[in-house]
């Protein structure tokens, strides 16, 4: 018996794991105007899940997979000169359609698709908790290594070409981190949430910080708020804990912005 | 010696030739301006040059270890992205507080250290950056149309402090303008640009070639010639100047035989 034996404690744990890699993450993706990028890559994660199903390898495994090719085919295309808003709504929306077609396909498994779509958080297992924790931390690590070079590339291109900063190599790092995340916050949230938890604590916590450090610091307070009262609520009234955790964190982003609005007005 | 040397560079985009065979080199302490009408490839040579772009064709040789001081032409800053100058400073690498307040100090922005980038005028944002730059230590200063929404003033100001700084920091300058009597007064050399060199040499020298006056006419000569004249200080200190390139048509059939092989 330990701790990890409450499935509360468990989900808690998964949820805060992916709020820990998704909050800095998602300053960037809030930065960069990346949110679309984002959805298409996390919603190829269907495609992923058909794949793991077919091969009968780990989830994670096939997530990563797909979630890595989007991450290229985009960032591959974007870069000949192809719309990129009308590419990723091809694209993005492409995944999710043939990903369940796929799944579909997949005779003799019974395949809970609402928790892939919208997350299963309450299932988490000792081993989940491990793939996210050491995604998490993986992300953690990557964004902590490249966050000066990051950041100049995302304040301009030329600018970080110019000290020796390579801007495809740093916007391969971004997908390799964005793939990570997807393949860890599945269970989590779903696909169809993933996003939300990338933009919704950054943009929330745009209003308090001065700085982009901070900024990632309260994505980080903000998402772990959002996991914990998520839990508690969908706990009391009995509602999907991946959508409640979203919708906790909207709540959180009306509020910050609402209560900057006043404060700026009061100012003035 | 040259710190940036480029051959035969050709550059192509959406089936376009934006630069056709470039011959360009810049050596320690020049000061370069690469003159041109809108779409001549201007900004598309500079970015070459810095490393931004790769060439379809033709290569670029930066001397090895070659610090570059860029200052853009303008910066989006995404209203979201909370950043202020000092943090700015800071990119890509640390610098110390001293420096830092140094570096503003000299271009002029004094005490601009907490201020959010978003909330900077265009000439307090144009010092702030070349405050970057020179925070680099830069061999090179490349300034891409820095003094766009500058005033007239403004602008002759800032080339100015670029003049300055090249004294004290034996840095060499590039920059690309279309402010053409300011600029020229200011620079040792001119590229003149339209997708391939059309002339270059001194200011008086390419001011009067015909290449030049058939891009942008003969009115400029005028200006130029009265800046010289109230700015009269010598600018032939190291016999940088070469003049040669101007004899051939503008077809674009010309070979480079004549290659500036004094710098």
């Amino acid at each position: 018996m330990s701790f990890l034996d409450g499935f509360m404690i468990r989900a808690a744990l998964a949820g805060l794991g992916v709020a820990l890699a998704a909050a800095p993450l998602g300053c960037f993706v809030v930065w960069r105007r990346m949110a679309f990028f984002g959805d298409a890559t996390a919603h190829a994660a269907i495609l992923g899940v058909a794949l793991s199903l077919t091969f009968e390898a780990p989830i994670f495994a096939g997530v990563l997979i797909a979630a890595l090719g989007m991450g290229y085919i985009v960032s591959t295309l974007g870069a000949r000169g192809h719309a990129m808003d009308t590419l990723l709504g091809v694209l993005s929306h492409s995944a999710i359609a043939f990903g369940l077609v796929a799944v579909s396909f997949l005779s003799g498994v019974r395949v809970d698709l609402m928790a892939y779509l919208f997350g299963d958080i309450l299932a988490v297992s000792r081993m989940d908790l491990l793939v996210i924790w050491g995604g998490a931390i993986s992300v953690l690590g990557l964004l902590w290594w490249r966050w000066s070079a990051l950041l100049t590339v995302t304040l301009n291109p030329d600018l970080a070409a110019a000290s020796g900063i390579d801007p495809k190599r740093e916007q391969l790092v971004l997908t390799l981190a964005l793939a990570l995340v997807v393949a860890v916050a599945i269970k989590v949230v779903g696909v169809l949430l993933i996003g939300a938890m990338l933009v919704i604590p950054a943009a929330a916590a745009r209003p308090l910080a001065q700085t982009p450090e901070r900024m990632a610091l309260g994505g980080v307070v903000i998402g772990a708020a959002s996991v914990i009262g998520g839990l508690q609520l969908s706990f009391w009234f009995d509602t999907p804990t991946g959508p409640t955790i979203v919708c906790v964190a909207a709540s959180l982003f009306v509020a910050v912005t609402l209560a900057d609005a006043l404060r700026q007005a009061v100012r003035h | 010696m040259s710190l940036i040397t480029t051959d035969g560079l050709t550059m192509r985009q959406g089936g376009k030739t934006v630069l056709s065979n470039v011959d360009f080199s810049i050596s320690k302490g020049e000061i370069v301006t690469i003159l041109g009408p809108n779409g001549s490839g201007k900004s598309t040579l500079l970015r070459l040059l810095i490393g931004a772009l790769r060439p379809s064709a033709g290569k670029v040789v930066r001397q090895k270890g070659l610090k570059i001081g860029y200052v853009p032409q303008k910066l989006h800053i995404d209203p979201t992205l909370p950043l202020a100058v000092s943090r700015f400073l800071q990119l890509p690498g640390r610098v110390a507080p001293a420096a830092a307040k140094a570096a503003l100090q000299r271009v002029g922005a004094t005490g601009f250290e907490d201020q959010q980038l978003a909330s900077l005028s265009g000439g307090q944002f144009q010092r702030v950056l070349l405050a970057r730059a020179l925070l680099s230590q830069p061999d090179i200063l490349v300034l891409d149309e820095a003094t766009q929404g500058l005033d007239q003033p403004g602008s002759a100001a800032f080339y100015s402090l670029i003049e300055e700084l090249r004294q004290e920091l034996g840095c060499a300058v590039l920059m690309v303008s279309h402010e053409l009597h300011v600029v020229m007064a200011a620079s040792d050399r001119v590229l003149c640009l339209n997708g391939h060199v059309c002339c270059q040499g001194a200011p008086e020298h390419v001011a009067s070639a015909p290449e030049y006056r058939a891009l942008f006419g003969t009115g400029t000569h005028g200006a130029l010639a009265l800046y010289r004249h109230e700015h009269d200080h010598d600018h032939d200190h190291d016999g940088h100047h070469h003049h040669d390139g101007c004899d051939h048509d503008h077809a674009h059939t010309h070979d480079h035989s004549h290659q500036e092989g004094s710098v």
